[in-house]
C-alpha cells in the first residue's frame, strides 16, 4: 500500500470524528468543566468576592437538606412547573392536530402562534406584571366589572402561580405546537384513511391515531419543557419587579429554585452554597427527566 | 477521500482551531484611529451627560460611553458577578452606598486612588464619605464619592389640602417634629382623605429604612462585622416605628421601584414619600410634567438622615485607567458634582460647595420652587456616618421581606419580629 493510500485511509478514520468534535469541544469547555468546578466550588466556603475560605465537605449539602427556604423554592418550582406544563402540553397538541385541518391562510395562522415567543421575556415579564398589578391591572379591573374584589395577585401562593403560569404558556405554548405540528405533517395519510374507514371519530382518530404517532416528539417536548420548567426564573423574577425582586414576594411565596440559587451567590455572596444548589438542581432535572421519559413510554405507540 | 471530503475535514478541523482561539483571544476597544471608549457603568440618572462632553473635548481620543441599569439590586448583582470574574465591568463603575463595604473584601480587584494622588484630594470630601472606600488598615482607596443622601420629605400639595391640612412647606414641617408626630399627622391625613385608595405613605419599607439610617451609627452589624440586631435599639426602634404606621393604615403598601410604585406617583395613591436628594429626580421622571408644582419638599421628622449616595471605582479589568481615573476624578470634582446637582438633583458630597451661593439658594421649580439648597444641605451638614457590615444587603432584603409581609397582612407585628431576627441571621451567613 502507497503512503499516499495510507493517508486517506487514516483521514477517512479521522475524519468523521473532526466533524462531531467543535460540539465535544464547545461542551467540555462551556458544560462539562462549569459542571465539575461547581461540584468542587460546592465543597468549599466560597464567598463570592473574598474567594475561598475553605474546604467545607458535604456541610453545605447538609445545610441545604434542612433550609426551608429552599424546599419551599423548590414546592414553588414544582408547583408552578405542574401548573403551566400540564396545560401547555395539551394545548400544544389540540392546537398543532387544528392547524394540521384544512385551514385558509395557514401559514398566517401558523407563524401566529409562535409571535409570542419571539417576543423578548424581559417585556412580556413587565407587560404580565401590569396585567396582574393589584391597584391598577386589567384583570383586576375586569373582575371589578363582574364584582369580584381585587386580587393581591403577588402577594398569595397561588395567584402568584397562577399569574407566572399563564406567563410562560403564552410564552411557550405556540412553540410546542409548531414541533407537534411538524412530526404531525409526517404521519402517513392512509393511516386516518383507513381509520375514517374503520368508523373511528375524530376523537377516537386524534387518540389512537395522532399521540401514538406523536409520541417520540411528545417526549422531546416534554423533556424540554421540564428542564425550562425547573429552571424557571425570568418570569417570575420579573412578576415581582421592584426592590429585593430576587426573593419572590415578601415571605418567598412565587421564589424558584434558580432564583433562590442566584440570591445566594450574589446577594448573599455564598458562592459555594449557591453551586451546592445549582448542583441539586441538576439532578433534580436530570431526575425529572428519566421520570418524564419513563411515563411517556406507557403511550401506546403504533409499531 | 475525494477533494470535496478532504475539503471538509480541513474546513472542519479550522472550526476547531477557531472555536479553540476564540476562547483564548481578547479584544480591546481601542479602535484604529487611536480614539478610545470609556465605558461607565451605572445605576439609575447620575446627570452626567453635559460633563461627559466636556471631558470629551478636554480629552482628544476619549469617548465616552454609558450604560446605566434602572434595577439597583439587578446592577450590584451584575456588578458582582463582573468584579468576582474580573471581566466586562466597565472603566468605571458605580459603587452604591450598601455595597461598598461589601467590595472593600477585595480591594486589589480596583485601582488603588492612593497610587493616583488621592491623598491631594481626600480632605475635600465629607469624612465619612472618604472612609467608606478606604480600607480599614488604610492602605488602598477604591472609589471617590459623587453624592449623598441627606434626607428630606417630599408630599402632595393637592392630597394635604384634599385631606384638610396645611400645605405651606414651613407648616408642614411643623407637623412632624418626630415620627410619632408622623404619624398622628397621618391619622389626621386619612381621616380627612376619606379614600381608601390613597394614602399617606408609599411603603412601610421605605420609611423604615429613613428611620433606621437616622437612630444610630450602625445598624445591623456592629463595626467588628457581627451581627447585632437583636442588640441594636435602633433596629426594633425603626421596626416598631414602621408597625405603628402598618397598624394606623397609613400605608399603601406598594413595593418601593416596583412599577405600580412608578404608577402610583402619576395616580396620585401616596401622599408622602422619604426624600434623600436623589429621589427628586426619581419623582420628576415618574410623575410627570403635569404635576410640576404639585410636589413639594420639606424636612424630614427627626431632623437630619442619610439614604444612599454612590462612588465611582475603577476596575482592575479596565484596559485604559489612567484616563478612566482621571475621569472619575472630573465627575466627582466640585464641578462633577454641581453639574450632576443641576441635572438630576444629586446631592454633592464636598462640604466646600454647601456654602456657594449655587448650591444654598437653589430651588427646584418642578417642587413648587422648594429650597433643595437649603433643605439637603442642612441634612448633610448634620450627616452621622453609620457603619454598614459586608452583609448589609442581604440582611436588609431579610428584613424588608418581613416587614412587606406585615403590611401585606401575612403575618403580625408580633409573628413578625422573631421573625426578621432568624431571617437576618440567616442571611448574615
Amino acid at each position: 500500500m502507497k503512503i499516499r493510500d495510507r493517508l486517506t485511509k487514516t483521514e477517512a478514520r479521522v475524519a468523521p470524528y473532526a466533524f462531531i468534535s467543535p460540539f465535544f469541544i464547545v461542551f467540555a469547555i462551556f458544560g462539562l468543566f462549569p459542571l465539575i468546578y461547581t461540584l468542587w466550588v460546592s465543597l468549599h466556603d466560597w464567598s463570592l468576592l473574598a474567594g475561598n475560605q475553605g474546604f467545607v465537605g458535604l456541610d453545605n449539602y447538609r445545610e441545604l437538606a434542612q433550609d426551608a427556604d429552599f424546599w419551599r423554592a423548590l414546592t414553588n418550582t414544582l408547583g408552578i412547573f405542574v401548573l403551566a406544563t400540564v396545560p401547555q402540553l395539551v394545548l400544544a397538541t389540540v392546537l398543532a392536530q387544528v392547524l394540521n385541518s384544512k385551514l385558509r391562510a395557514k401559514t398566517f395562522w401558523r407563524m401566529g402562534v409562535l409571535l409570542p415567543n419571539v417576543t423578548s421575556v424581559a417585556a412580556v415579564g413587565i407587560i404580565f406584571g401590569l396585567i396582574f398589578a393589584r391597584d391598577y391591572g386589567v384583570v383586576n379591573w375586569g373582575l371589578g366589572l363582574v364584582g369580584v374584589g381585587p386580587v393581591d395577585w403577588q402577594g398569595h401562593r397561588w395567584s402568584s402561580w397562577l399569574a407566572i403560569s399563564v406567563m410562560v404558556d403564552w410564552r411557550w405554548t405556540g412553540y410546542n405546537a409548531l414541533i407537534l405540528l411538524a412530526s404531525l405533517q409526517a404521519v402517513p395519510k392512509e393511516l386516518y384513511e383507513a381509520a375514517r374507514i374503520d368508523g373511528a371519530s375524530a376523537w377516537r382518530q386524534f387518540w389512537s391515531v395522532t399521540v401514538p404517532m406523536l409520541r417520540p416528539t411528545i417526549i422531546f417536548v416534554s423533556i424540554v419543557a421540564t428542564i425550562g420548567g425547573i429552571q424557571l426564573f425570568t418570569e417570575p423574577l420579573l412578576f415581582g419587579a421592584g426592590v429585593n425582586a430576587i426573593s419572590g414576594g415578601s415571605t418567598g411565596q412565587f421564589q424558584t429554585v434558580a432564583m433562590y440559587l442566584v440570591q445566594q451567590a450574589f446577594t448573599g455572596q455564598r458562592f459555594g452554597y449557591a453551586s451546592t444548589v445549582a448542583w441539586v438542581l441538576f439532578l433534580l432535572v436530570a431526575v425529572f427527566a428519566v421520570i418524564n421519559v419513563a411515563l411517556l413510554r406507557r403511550i401506546r405507540s403504533v409499531d | 477521500m475525494n477533494r470535496t471530503q478532504r475539503i471538509a475535514a480541513a474546513a472542519a478541523s479550522a472550526l476547531v482551531v477557531g472555536v479553540l482561539a476564540a476562547g483564548c483571544g481578547g479584544s480591546g476597544d481601542e479602535s484604529s484611529d487611536g480614539t478610545i471608549t470609556l465605558r461607565v457603568n451605572l445605576f439609575g440618572q447620575f446627570g452626567y451627560k453635559d460633563l461627559y462632553r466636556q471631558f470629551e473635548k478636554e480629552h482628544p481620543g476619549v469617548k465616552i460611553v454609558e450604560t446605566a441599569e434602572g434595577d439597583l439590586g439587578k446592577y450590584n448583582t451584575k456588578l458582582s458577578q463582573q468584579i468576582a470574574a474580573n471581566a466586562s465591568a466597565g472603566d468605571v463603575v458605580a459603587i452604591e452606598e450598601g455595597q461598598t463595604v461589601n467590595f472593600l473584601q477585595t480591594p486589589d480587584k480596583f485601582v488603588n486612588l492612593q497610587e493616583h494622588g488621592y491623598d491631594a484630594i481626600k480632605g475635600d470630601y465629607l469624612p465619612y464619605v472618604a472612609n467608606a472606600t478606604t480600607t480599614s488598615d488604610g492602605s488602598a482607596t477604591i472609589g471617590l464619592g459623587t453624592d449623598v443622601g441627606g434626607l428630606a420629605m417630599c408630599y402632595r400639595r393637592d392630597l394635604f389640602e384634599q385631606a384638610g391640612l396645611p400645605t405651606d412647606r414651613e407648616e408642614v414641617a411643623k407637623l412632624w417634629p418626630t415620627w410619632e408626630d408622623f404619624i398622628t399627622t397621618g391619622e389626621k391625613f386619612q381621616q380627612g382623605i376619606g379614600d381608601d385608595k390613597i394614602h399617606f405613605v408609599d411603603a412601610a419599607t421605605n420609611t423604615y429604612n429613613s428611620i433606621l439610617m437616622q437612630g444610630s451609627d450602625e445598624t445591623y452589624f456592629d463595626r467588628d462585622n457581627k451581627l447585632v440586631v437583636e442588640s441594636n435599639p435602633a433596629v426594633k426602634n425603626a421596626w416598631d416605628i414602621a408597625n405603628e404606621m402598618i397598624d394606623a393604615g397609613l400605608t399603601a403598601k406598594i413595593v418601593a421601584f416596583s412599577k405600580e410604585w412608578d404608577a402610583g406617583f402619576k395616580n396620585g395613591s401616596f401622599a408622602t414619600v422619604a426624600c434623600p436628594a436623589w429621589m427628586t429626580g426619581n419623582i420628576k421622571g415618574q410623575a410627570g410634567d403635569a404635576l410640576a408644582g404639585v410636589w413639594d419638599i420639606t424636612t424630614v421628622p427627626g431632623g437630619s438622615g442619610n439614604w444612599g449616595g454612590s462612588w465611582l471605582a475603577v476596575p482592575k479589568s479596565s484596559k485604559h485607567q489612567k484616563e478612566a481615573v482621571e475621569l472619575i476624578k472630573f465627575l466627582s470634582s466640585a464641578e462633577g458634582q454641581m453639574g450632576a446637582f443641576e441635572a438630576e438633583g444629586r446631592l454633592p458630597s464636598l462640604p466646600a460647595l454647601y456654602d456657594t451661593p449655587e448650591l444654598k439658594d437653589a430651588t427646584n421649580p418642578y417642587f413648587n420652587d422648594a429650597p433643595v439648597g437649603q433643605l439637603f444641605v442642612a441634612g448633610a451638614k448634620n450627616l452621622k456616618p453609620v457603619y454598614l457590615g459586608a452583609k448589609n444587603v442581604p440582611v436588609r432584603d431579610a428584613f424588608e421581606n418581613v416587614l412587606r409581609s406585615v403590611e401585606n397582612g401575612q403575618r403580625s407585628a408580633k409573628e413578625g419580629w422573631p421573625e426578621a431576627v432568624k431571617a437576618a441571621e440567616k442571611a448574615a451567613k
